[in-house]
């Protein structure tokens, strides 16, 4: 919303400065965005009267003009045809800066004559596009300052412009009047009693006006008009057309000025009609679908079914509230004109207004809402208008429907600021506040002006006493624990959770990354996702259509970023939220770490390697551990196809309790993602894990043998699909109470073993309990460990 | 007796390694060493005799053996200082290569407001990034027509042909956990909750998907004034320097009265110092729970009151870690994880504090 000074004190009587009324307008609620001051750029030019002009002597266009000043009398040369004796002009002495040249004048000599400043054009001090001459002022006396000279004789050129952001509950600061209110009631000034004005039908209307019975509940509330007939459209008055430039709208005739002149200064917004151009009557109703309009902005609208229009007997001729049609839109020619003031609905015209695409002044306004209680009085006051501007002689009004009643009242409770807000104001104060603002006390009621559809209870008042008095005044009081004593422990076990999974990777050398949450649907559908479900309706661009069902497409695309940017190693891992549906809740939250190319980078010490889904295995196991997953996790193949199908597990308690996932991502998707592979990754199902079952902190107690352990080494010959764990698991079964680990230290294949076999060697370490282990003892373990591990996988010792 | 000592000891200082120290152990001290061959001989002495010579002998051979040992040692020493002068290795070449993780700025601060939170008896409240409507908006206060769902920039789901159901949105806030924990635990309530939340715009500085932390405290008697201190107390924690409010009237169809809350702050070059200097930074919304949200939330707002406040995760990081860009947070460049991630193990505690 933007106004100028001048506008507001058509409203206001007040002497408060720009700056003190824009800090006021911020505090009140009304954010100042843009001030703009044309007196700053002006504040040194001066008035100068030039007492002699003679042809320069070496150029037939140019003047050598001698002009009294502040600073007396000055030499210099002009190129303007009305540069004559006698003048009175805006002088530029030499180091000012002429902002619609965008230089600083300096001394020069134009023609071998010196020259020591210049008289400037409306153009060159961007007052207007006027360049035929330089400025001649009627008035004026040498000395004075430009800017006094415009502000007294014509003020709308040093008008400060002010733009302030509406929120959606004020649409009574929609208007200037309803911001000088604010204004007043802050103390910044009196209100002017606003003109109002009646006029007399001299006729009857000749066109008339209804509103459909479906139309008039939710749709058109009062629709008033009056034919105006005689008048003469043009231009509108300078003071007029300055005005609507000063806040960036275009004048287009009296007529139509009028009605934006209205919009913004009482946010009201009318509509007029070339009443010869209208066929018949107007009717108010709901649209079947498929009718067409040529609107105002000469765009064809084509509406859909129950949108609320302006008909006469030709068909649609106006979107009621939002915007006119162009076929019955006042020209320069129109002559006689029918003014309509109408209170719409606003849910109505925020529907019609969305579905249709058009964005007005009119539908801002009609949709936030308007003051209904004006609408008849808007009739007259416009009324006024155009025949003060453009004459004619008005008929009676017509009027369809009734100005609705929006009258209430809340309980103005004088303590609720205290308690609510924390500010001690004395109850005189708030009532008067309120009253400022246009609400009328009874007793301990308020009744709520007509123009402020915001305020619909009582913590609504509290909320104007408050904003009135200034919440800059608001000082901090403590607030006391909720409970004595030191604080509970306040994250979840599985927000603790996240956070030991995050710092335990990180600890791992991995990078966390945060990626979008939607991805494109290619890169969705490689990983089981991209159903129609988890599809934006309205997604920012086809590479974020699609909720992410997996942490490794955010993940592999920042891999494939950072490989073209030269950067082939790397570590990056993502904590957070993928979505299985489009239902709340289908969420879950999971870690996710991908390894790219090498372990470490080119190294002296020959420690590069390229990284394998063991680095991955040892990361996810130390992530498992440090999140308190059981120590005995199993292993099972077959998991989701965007893994490498041989390279790939599922982690879990079993093959139906799955915790998570590793291996190698499959090269098809890593060809699709353009990343470089391989890369290894996994991934875990944080929430899964159980939690312990003990409630107790206690660790138990912990065994430490004192007998000596015994290790001994045994290498079997197996099948090559045989897997280790098989043979682990039979070795550690042999003993469980004498055999404390089983570990594989070799995997050696093919070679004299054959095709298709090879050979594991583990270690098995013996922890005796009750008495030292004899040789005797260590062998019997030995052939019961040979005799476990040979029927579990068809293997023979090695010989 | 002396020549023999004076023999030996000067043989054993002389002696050129370990070899010749021990054809010497043999020949003084040995089963048949000349010290060893004279011991034999105090039998055929007169008791007198042997009273002398005998602890003569002893301490000639304690002697001989102290001086052989202290040699070896010396031997041994020379040697190791030989055998170590020659292992000589380049201390500038790198150290083995270690990967270097890091914490990204969004879950540290994350963790730092949660810390400042937890102290004033906050806990962590969560809820869907898909919302339904009603949450996100209705139990809000803002009813389907309102200005306010349009100017959100809402992502709104897809909805397959015949599904009439109004289409979930993308949260555009964190607000509706509001409204899912007033459901869930009632009043008194004090929660924050942080997490992703959406909406349509992305230039210079806006992306898509952003971070907020909300903020609701409802009790008997909690009033703005109470904001207006837990909010400076949060600002001046979480900047390490006092840091000043300035509370200015606004609206958010979600409390009443609203508040925008701006920080004060200095620009100097174009960077921005909290905590000093005249000027003021918008930094957040807040206000008064509006007792329709009360009612939607299932509390009698004639019991209850309280304040809500949102703010920016990703714009406190950026005030507080100098980080220019938004777009940034979300591109995953290593070199921007890196030189703004942080250490895994530097989790942000009160006592530990909250700068570095």
């Amino acid at each position: 919303m933007k106004f100028t000074l001048s506008w507001l004190k058509d409203h206001l009587e007040t002497d408060a400065s720009v700056d003190e009324i824009v800090e006021a307008l911020t505090d009140l609620g009304l954010e100042v965005e843009d001030v703009s001051n044309p007196a700053e750029r002006l504040a040194g030019f001066t008035l100068g009267k030039v007492v002699h002009a003679e042809k320069h002597p070496d150029a037939d266009k140019l003047r050598v003009c001698k002009v009294a000043t502040d600073e007396g009398e000055l030499q210099i040369i002009c190129g303007a045809p009305n540069a004559r004796e006698g003048i009175t002009v805006v002088v530029c002495k030499p180091g000012m800066y002429i902002p619609g040249l965008d230089i600083t004048i300096s001394v020069g000599k134009i023609r071998g004559v010196e020259s020591y400043g210049m008289m400037a054009s409306e153009r060159e001090l961007e007052l207007s596009d006027e360049h035929d001459g330089i400025i001649e002022l009627p008035s004026g006396e040498v000395g004075d300052r430009f800017v006094d000279w415009l502000a007294a004789n014509s003020p709308s050129k040093v008008d400060t412009m002010i733009e302030i952001a509406i929120t959606p509950n004020r649409p009574d600061a929609l208007g200037v009047r309803g911001i000088a209110l604010d204004l007043a009631a802050r103390g910044l000034g009196k209100m002017k009693p606003a003109k109002t004005a009646t006029i007399e039908g001299t006729f009857e209307s000749p066109i008339s006006v209804t509103i459909d019975d479906d139309t008039k509940t939710d749709g058109c509330e009062v629709f008033a008009g009056r034919l105006i007939k005689g008048v003469k459209n043009g231009p509108s008055p300078q003071w007029l057309q300055d005005r609507l430039k000063a806040i960036g709208l275009r004048p287009i005739s009296a007529l139509v000025d009028i009605t934006n002149f209205f919009t913004f200064d009482r946010n009201r917004p009318l509509h007029v009609f070339d009443a010869d151009k209208v066929n018949g009557n107007l009717r108010v109703h709901r649209t079947q679908g498929g009718e067409t309009l040529m609107g105002l902005d000469e765009k064809e609208y084509t509406f859909a079914p129950g949108m609320v229009v302006i008909s006469d007997d030709e068909g649609v001729e106006s979107i009621g509230g939002i915007m006119g049609g162009l076929p019955t839109g006042c020209t320069e020619e129109t002559t006689n004109v029918f003014l309509e003031a109408a209170v719409w609905d606003h849910i109505q015209i925020a529907y019609t207004g969305r579905g249709l695409k058009i964005n007005t002044d009119a539908r801002y306004r009609n949709e936030r809402g308007i003051d209904p209680a004006y609408n008849m009085q808007a009739m007259e006051d416009a009324t006024q208008m155009i025949l003060d501007l453009c004459g004619g002689e008005a008929s009676n009004i017509v009027t369809a429907g009734e100005v609705p009643d929006v009258s209430r009242a809340y309980k103005l409770d004088t303590d609720r600021v205290q308690s609510l807000v924390g500010m001690k104001i004395p109850a005189e104060t708030q009532r008067a506040t309120l009253e400022a603002l246009g609400f009328t006390i009874e007793g301990d009621m308020a009744h709520v002006p007509s123009w402020r559809p915001d305020v619909r209870g009582s913590a609504d008042l509290v909320e104007e006493v408050a904003r009135i008095a200034s919440l800059t005044k608001l000082e901090g009081k403590p607030m006391p624990r909720a409970t004595a004593g030191l604080p509970e422990q306040i994250l979840s076990p599985m927000q603790k959770r996240e956070q030991i999974a995050r710092r335990t990777t990180a600890a791992l050398g991995y990078n966390e990354c945060v990626t979008y949450s939607f991805i494109d649907k290619a890169a969705a559908e490689l990983f089981g996702g991209g159903s129609d479900a988890t599809m934006l309706e309205n997604p920012i661009s086809s590479e974020m259509s699609h909720m992410r069902p997996s942490l490794l497409p955010g993940l592999l695309q920042a891999a494939a970023r950072n490989q073209a940017r030269g950067f082939m190693d790397m570590a990056l891992f993502e904590c957070g939220a993928v979505f299985h549906g489009g239902e709340p809740g289908e969420q879950e939250n999971l870690l996710t770490g991908i390894l790219v190319g090498r372990t470490v980078g080119k190294d002296i010490h020959g420690e590069s390697r390229g990284v394998d889904i063991y680095d991955a295995k040892a990361d996810m196991e130390a992530v498992m551990e440090a999140l308190g997953a059981p120590a005995k996790l199993t292993y099972n193949r077959g998991v989701n196809g965007w893994w490498h199908p041989g390279r790939s597990a599922k982690v879990g308690l079993g093959p139906k309790k799955i915790l998570g996932a590793f291996g190698e991502i499959h090269p098809k998707v890593l060809d699709a993602l353009n990343v470089k592979g391989p890369v290894v990754a996994f991934a875990i199902h944080i929430a899964d894990i159980p939690l312990p079952r003990k409630k107790s902190a206690s660790k138990g107690a912990v065994t430490m043998s004192d007998l000596q352990a015994v290790e001994r080494d045994f290498a079997f010959v197996v099948d090559g699909d045989v897997e280790a764990l098989t043979l682990v698991n039979a070795a550690a079964g042999a003993d469980k109470a004498l055999i404390e680990n089983v570990r594989v230290f070799d995997e050696f294949i093919g070679g004299a073993l054959g095709e298709g076999k090879k050979s594991l060697a583990i270690t098995v370490r013996l922890q005796p309990t009750d008495k030292t282990l004899k040789e005797a003892d260590i062998e019997a373990v030995a052939a019961k460990i040979v005799e476990k591990v040979t029927k579990a996988t068809g293997g023979t010792l090695r010989g | 007796m002396d020549d023999l000592r004076i023999k030996y000891i000067d043989a054993i200082a002389a002696a050129a390694d370990e070899a010749a120290l021990e054809e010497l152990r043999l020949q003084a001290v040995g089963k048949k060493g000349e010290v060893s061959l004279k011991m034999r001989e105090l039998g055929k002495m007169t008791p007198e005799e042997r009273q002398v010579a005998g602890p003569a002998l002893n301490a000639l051979k304690n002697e001989i053996n102290s001086a052989l040992a202290a040699k070896k040692v010396a031997l041994a020493d020379a040697a190791l200082d030989a055998r170590l002068a020659t292992e000589w290795l380049d201390v500038t070449l790198p150290a083995r290569n270690r990967r270097v993780g890091t914490i990204h700025p969004i879950s540290q601060v994350t963790e730092e407001v949660t810390a400042i939170f937890a102290d004033m008896g906050f806990s962590v409240a969560e809820g869907p990034q898909i919302e339904t409507d009603w949450y996100n908006f209705d139990a809000l206060n803002i009813p389907g027509h309102h200005p306010a769902r349009a100017e959100m920039d809402t992502f709104y789901t897809h909805r397959a042909e015949g599904d009439e159901r109004p289409p979930h949105v993308l949260r555009t806030h964190t607000s509706p956990v509001q409204i899912r924990s007033m459901e869930k635990t009632g009043a008194p309530i004090r929660i924050i909750c942080p997490g992703r939340v959406y909406r349509a715009d992305y230039d210079q500085t806006h992306t898509p998907m952003f971070h907020q932390v909300e903020g609701l405290a409802l009790g008997r008697d909690i009033s703005m004034a109470n904001l207006k201190w837990v909010l400076e107390e949060f600002f001046s924690a979480f900047f390490g320097t006092e840091v000043k409010t300035r509370f200015r009237a606004s609206h958010f169809p979600f409390t009443e009265p609203s508040a925008e809350v701006d920080i004060q702050c200095s620009w100097e070059g174009g960077t921005v110092k909290v905590g000093e200097g005249d000027d003021w930074l918008e930094v957040l919304g807040s206000g008064m729970v509006h007792p329709k949200v009360l009612e939607a939330g299932g509390i009698d707002p004639n019991e209850y009151q309280g304040f809500a406040f949102g703010i920016g995760i990703d714009r406190l990081a950026m005030l507080k870690y100098g980080i220019p860009d938004l777009r940034a947070f979300f591109d995953s460049d290593l070199r921007w994880l890196r030189h703004y991630g942080f250490a895994s193990l530097d989790q942000p505690t009160l006592h530990g504090g909250l700068n570095r």
